[in-house]
């Protein structure tokens, strides 16, 4: 009972304990409003990318496609842990309008826009058309057209001040030529001479913003059909370069993936000795996170080397802690002799002090925490106060994809950092309670130790 | 009559540097039940470092030291804190109060140190008025929550011994317990120590002063490490 007593009092009457408490509270406040920025970032990231590929991406690298897709669409449609499926046919091209200089390289992606709807987030990043995905690619100004959808950088502006995108009521009259070399299965130009090159004009009906730069800054919607004809896709074997499928609720997508890879196994050896069945063989049957880990996996990495960095705070910590229970303990050796005096054990002396350095660690990050709460609380509209007066974000919404700061505290992340604190402060306060537990009481109450 | 304390044969040495002390050599000692014995002798005879042998605070180079039959150097140390919290109370020369607590808890520290904290709430209440009584006895009541900085020296010596006695314990040591007081605070110290024996307590007293010493039942004057005579008092 002793050691709860007087490690209070220790820590109620030592202003050397202010000290520590501040440094943990500061500690605590910076992690966790690093970690909650990072985390949200990351979070928002991979949901994005998740928005973007749907649960499972069966897809290939080669510009070519792959061919059979149909039969294996109809075998995933049957399958009961399976929503929904869209088939993709992507190429590279050019995108330019009648009667300007202007042109920009863009990868044209051929979508149903409901089946992809259902089968990924692509409904929610239209502007216009978000709650009617059916329409994305039939303008408003020439329902008869065949309409596109263009990714936002290509055609909006970004507010600075907030990241937001200027838009007209309605989608403007806009042309758009897309250019492409149609490929055959083999790989080959499809066709030669003057006629090498497969153009068409759509007319902007929709934007798409998916806030992943390299979607929204170079990625053209267009119609499947539309796609599969200018990629050279549609003859003699229609093929398209991926199937996105996103599965049931209860499905994880892991376990749905390894599902898919047995089918598309089933479906390779079908098919394989069938024209253009080589094809299927550079096909790989990814979960979301697999299929965008080269994006994704540089910022997971960012994120780790940022914790990391951070966490070295705790070391700080470790260490201040370490130094205010050396100082006290050095002037506290009569207590320990009179605590050994009156019987109390080695364990309740190392314990006054392990429990002074959990009450520090307690405090500091109980105040750390609410600071740290009220700072990412308020952050953004200290952000916008600052953008407003001195022109200054800490993201430049005009370069990087980020709307408002993330500042949603994690209670786990919440939890592991005060958790963290706590034990960096004890593994502070081990050392010096050790060598106060371990102190001999006859020389410990000689008065020319006190 | 069975000695509660017994010593044989002790030795003890410190090494200052490339000095070597020899500080007790070869005391033998026992001290009956109801005894009031005070140990006399001059600064550095070595009496304090043999109380704090008596009180397993420090252990000897060589020797043996027997409680109730029980020799101390043997005891694992649950036993020795059990010792050091049941069977004996100190009293020191400057004190030795804790400051951050009040001069009632420092009393009940004893009865504290020895339990967890659903322990204490079965024992805080007896503890509590054991201490009061003793706070009482020793005119201290009004001080109950006054720091040890608040009291004077007489008032703060008074406290230690109400500490010590907290867990009634059969052998109270007492080093220099007036060493620290004018001479009429320490008389008052020595009537209360006197009182204290009369109603039963084994006291063993270490002193320099041999006015002191005579208040005492039984003399032990230590010189140069060894025992030179023992004196009894009528």
């Amino acid at each position: 009972m002793v050691k709860w007593l007087l490690a209070w009092r220790y820590f109620r009457r030592r202003p050397i304990s202010i000290l520590a408490v501040a440094a943990v509270a500061l500690c605590v406040f910076i992690v966790i409003v690093v970690m909650t920025i990072m985390n949200g970032l990351v979070r928002d990231f991979k949901q994005k990318n998740h928005d973007y590929a749907g649960d499972c991406v069966v897809d290939s690298d080669s510009l070519v496609g792959f061919g059979y897709y149909e039969a294996f669409l109809e075998t995933l449609n049957r399958q009961p842990y399976i929503q929904a499926v869209s088939p993709a046919a992507k190429g590279v091209g050019l995108l330019s309008q009648p009667g300007s200089e202007w042109n920009i390289g863009i990868e044209i992606y051929g979508v149903d826009p409901v089946l992809h709807s259902r089968a990924t987030g692509f409904g929610r990043t239209l502007h216009y058309h978000k709650d009617a995905p059916a329409e994305a690619f039939r303008p408003s100004y020439a329902p008869e057209t065949d309409g596109c959808v263009v990714g936002i950088d290509m055609m909006a502006p970004r507010r600075q001040s907030d990241g937001g995108y200027y838009h007209a009521p309605q989608p403007f009259l806009m042309e758009l030529t897309v250019s492409i070399f149609p490929l055959n299965a083999r790989g080959g130009l499809l066709r030669a001479g003057t006629d090498m090159v497969s153009t068409k004009t759509f007319y902007y009906s929709d934007d798409s913003h998916s806030g992943l730069v390299k979607v929204d800054g170079a990625v053209v919607y267009v119609p499947l059909a539309q796609a599969q004809m200018l990629c050279g896709m549609d003859s003699p074997l229609r093929r398209v370069s991926a199937i996105h499928i996103r599965f049931r609720e209860g499905t994880s997508a892991a376990a749905g993936t390894a599902k898919v890879r047995a089918l598309w196994g089933e479906h390779c050896r079908q098919y394989e000795k069938e024209p253009g069945g080589d094809l299927l063989a550079g096909v790989r049957v990814q979960s979301w996170q697999e299929n965008r880990r080269s994006i994704i996996a540089p910022m997971e990495k960012e994120q780790t080397m940022m914790t990391l960095l951070f966490l070295m705070l705790g070391v700080i910590t470790v260490f201040i802690v370490f130094v205010v229970l050396y100082m006290i303990i050095s002037h506290k050796s009569k207590d320990i002799g009179i605590l050994k005096s009156i019987g109390t054990p080695v364990a309740e002396i190392l314990w006054v002090f392990l429990l002074f350095s959990v009450f520090i660690g307690l405090i500091g990050s109980l105040l750390g925490s609410v600071a740290g709460w009220v700072f990412l609380a308020k952050i953004n509209a200290l952000e916008d106060w600052l953008f407003e007066h001195y022109q200054w974000q800490l993201w430049d919404r005009t370069v990087y994809a980020i709307g408002d700061i993330p500042n949603h505290v994690e209670p786990d992340v919440l939890a592991a950092v005060v958790g963290a604190a706590v034990v960096s402060c004890m593994v502070g306060a081990l050392i010096p309670g050790l060598q106060a537990a371990r102190r001999k009481p006859a020389q410990s109450l000689q008065v020319n130790q006190l | 009559m069975e000695p509660i304390i017994e010593a044989n044969d002790l030795y003890k040495t410190y090494r200052m540097g490339k000095v070597r002390l020899d500080v007790l050599r070869g005391v033998n000692l026992a001290i009956s039940r109801g005894q009031f014995a005070a140990i006399i002798g001059a600064s550095g005879s070595g009496k304090s470092t043999l109380l704090h042998i008596l009180g397993a605070l420090d252990k000897p180079d060589s020797g043996a030291v027997r409680y109730k039959n029980q020799r101390l150097d043997n005891l694992r140390w649950g036993k020795l804190n059990h010792f050091r919290n049941k069977a004996v109370g100190f009293v020191f020369q400057f004190y030795h109060l804790l400051d951050e607590l009040t001069v009632l808890e420092n009393v009940m520290a004893p009865a504290m140190a020895s339990v967890g904290v659903l322990g204490w709430l079965s024992l805080k209440p007896g503890a509590r008025s054991r201490a009061m009584s003793l706070l009482e006895r020793f005119g201290l009541k009004d001080r109950l929550r006054h720091k040890p900085y608040e009291l004077s020296g007489g008032e703060r010596q008074r406290v230690a011994i109400a500490r010590a006695l907290i867990n009634e314990p059969p052998l109270l040591l007492a080093d220099e317990p007036t060493g620290n007081l004018d001479s009429h605070t320490g008389y008052g110290i020595l009537e209360a120590l006197t009182e204290l024996n009369r109603q039963g307590q084994t006291i063993v007293m270490v002193t320099h002063d041999e006015r002191i010493a005579a208040r005492a039942g039984r003399i032990i004057r230590l010189v140069d490490g060894k025992i030179k005579d023992v004196v009894l008092n009528q």
